[in-house]
């Protein structure tokens, strides 16, 4: 047992990036404080279901099971050995001037911090498509967080739309569960798919298990696709209305549609703490930019899919990495990283090939129709964007006041590329031309009483 | 297993029930079930949008589009997708009279 050890770090997020994090400043014998959203370490796709389920981790986690159980292992008995501090359901909702504001059961704490390594991970890279703000609509990440952690499909007839790994997989584990997947809609053409496999050959098996699953789904999936709209009647979504590849309108039945192109990393924190931005073509987002271990300065550390979307195995590796950056960054000895920066090196390459074989859907988004909701949060539709576009020119933050596209209550995470695109579509230039929407304290929203002390 | 609701029980159905009031009615649901699954499992959706006229029932599920925030008949709103449903819970699809 020891105590959070002084200098104090402090690890936001306990997924893969996390955990190694954690347990590489373990072994330096420090005791860091993790701060996590979940009710248990695994992240998002380590993820556990609650207490008394009983899925085995080979039905949860499929080719992935050994690495999940490893790393819940380790989490655990490092937390129960008192070796750091894990604080569960708790948000980090701003941080200023080497304090973190923490929004937990019992209203927000101040946490400070010497150094600070963020592992907020990824979520859905969302493109809007007409109808999608109608209840049954969710992100592919919902659809699989629903199966992983509750045993649930979101619907009985299920069609996938997007395009990137997580269609591919979802659709696939859904139709493993025994749900009614009618159609899995790519909007990448095999062509463009094609573009990836350079890139992708960096991880054969990987590439391979991919198209197993895509296999598994047969007839289902279509690449190539148009969406047009989601269909719905008062009580939610109706049908996917769509083209094939060949241009011929399809109209599939269905009530619940999961919606996803890849991933955007989640970089809130990482903004309020002042990191350097710059657009990533690779990627095609706004990215907070490090030094290969990691290190964002002033004594923070970047680790995982917040960072660069490198997916999970990549994540442990750049979890140790900024681990041990901040071990150097202190003084201490630390172990040799040569073999890790290697492999995190193949892994970015195949990250690289999986964005260029299912790239984010610039046309669609820029030829939406003006009726379309862009903003789901506050229902702002594509004409009000163009509109603030005319209006205030092409600047991100000007769009944001002029039309509060990005300030709804998700602050921008499912809006904020399309409003972009959209931007730059009217003002035509490119969307790294726009900038990117400044982020905001409290990245999530928290009561005011949650504030307020009986002192 | 299919519900009275949007969603479709798959998996893990071998749990000790709970039961939950929504909207002053008694429902059922399983213990270890999401406030969004618990609502879902007898209902299309979780609550109306205040934008627009369609209703919603989620949208990311993992707390970061506050798509699915719920009331309470007393105490504070609930993100439903991470907010375990318990015995006795009364939920509100719409805002109490009380509220601001």
């Amino acid at each position: 047992m020891s105590r959070p050890s002084s200098p104090k770090i402090v690890i936001v997020g306990a997924g893969p990036a996390g955990i190694r994090a954690a347990a590489t400043l373990v072994a330096a014998g420090l005791h860091p404080v993790v701060i996590d959203e979940g009710h248990r370490a695994g992240g998002q796709i380590y993820r556990r279901p609650p207490d008394g389920f009983v899925r085995t981790p080979e039905q949860l986690y499929g080719s992935e099971a050994v690495k999940a159980q490893e790393l819940h292992a380790l989490f655990d008995r490092l937390t129960e050995e008192r070796q750091l501090t894990y604080q569960a359901h708790s948000s980090v909702i701003a941080v200023h001037q080497g304090r973190l504001h923490v929004l937990g059961e019992g209203g927000v704490q101040v946490i400070s911090y010497d150094r600070l390594v963020l592992a907020t991970g990824a979520s859905d890279r969302i493109a809007p498509v007409p109808g999608w703000q109608n209840a049954g609509v969710y992100s592919l990440g919902a659809a699989q967080i629903a199966l992983k952690a509750q045993g649930v499909a979101l619907g009985r007839r299920v069609v996938l739309i997007g395009s990137g790994p997580l269609l591919t997989l979802v659709g696939a584990q859904l139709l493993k569960a025994g749900a009614d997947v009618a159609a899995v809609l790519d909007t990448s053409s095999w062509r463009r798919q094609m573009r990836g496999f350079p890139g992708l050959a960096a991880r054969p098996i990987v590439a391979l298990r991919g198209l197993a699953l895509r296999a598994r789904l047969g007839g289902r999936y279509h690449a190539g696709v148009t969406l047009e709209r989601i269909e719905a009647n008062a009580s939610g979504v109706i049908a996917m209305r769509w083209r094939d590849a060949g241009g011929w309108q399809r109209i599939t039945p269905c009530d619940m549609v999961g919606m996803g192109w890849h991933l955007r990393a989640e970089t809130h924190l990482a903004d309020l703490v002042g990191c350097v931005f710059a657009y990533d073509e690779q990627w095609q987002q706004w990215l907070p930019q490090t030094d290969a271990m990691g290190r964002a300065g002033n004594g923070v550390y970047l680790a995982g899919d917040g960072a660069r979307l490198i997916g999970a195995d990549g994540a442990e590796i750049a979890g140790r990495l900024a681990a041990v950056a901040c071990l150097k960054d202190l003084g201490h000895a630390a172990s040799p990283v040569q073999a890790d920066l290697r492999k995190l090196t193949r892994l970015k390459r195949f990250a690289y090939g999986l964005a260029r074989a299912f790239p984010w859907p610039a046309e669609m988004v820029r030829t939406m129709p003006d009726d379309a909701i862009v903003c789901r949060c506050e229902n702002i539709t594509a004409a009000a964007v163009r509109e603030g576009a005319d209006f205030g020119g092409g600047e991100a933050n000007r769009l944001k006041s002029l039309s509060r596209v990005g300030m709804g209550r998700c602050q921008g995470r499912y809006c904020h590329l399309a409003a972009v695109e959209l931007v730059a579509a009217q003002s035509g230039c490119a969307s790294r031309d726009v900038g990117r929407f400044r982020g905001q304290a409290p990245v999530r929203p928290a009561p005011v009483g949650a504030f307020l002390r009986e002192d | 297993m299919i519900t009275a609701g949007r969603i479709v029980r798959l998996a893990e159905r071998d749990r000790a029930e709970v039961q939950f009031f929504l909207d002053g009615e008694k429902r059922s649901a399983l213990a270890g079930d999401t406030v969004l699954t618990a609502m879902l499992a007898s209902g299309h959706a979780l609550r109306s949008s205040e934008f627009g006229p369609e209703l919603r029932a989620g949208f990311c599920l993992m707390g970061a589009c506050q798509d699915c925030w719920v009331w309470q008949e007393e105490g504070p709103r609930l993100r439903a997708c991470s907010t375990p449903v318990t015995e006795g819970m009364w939920l509100r699809t719409t805002p109490p009279e009380s509220w601001p």
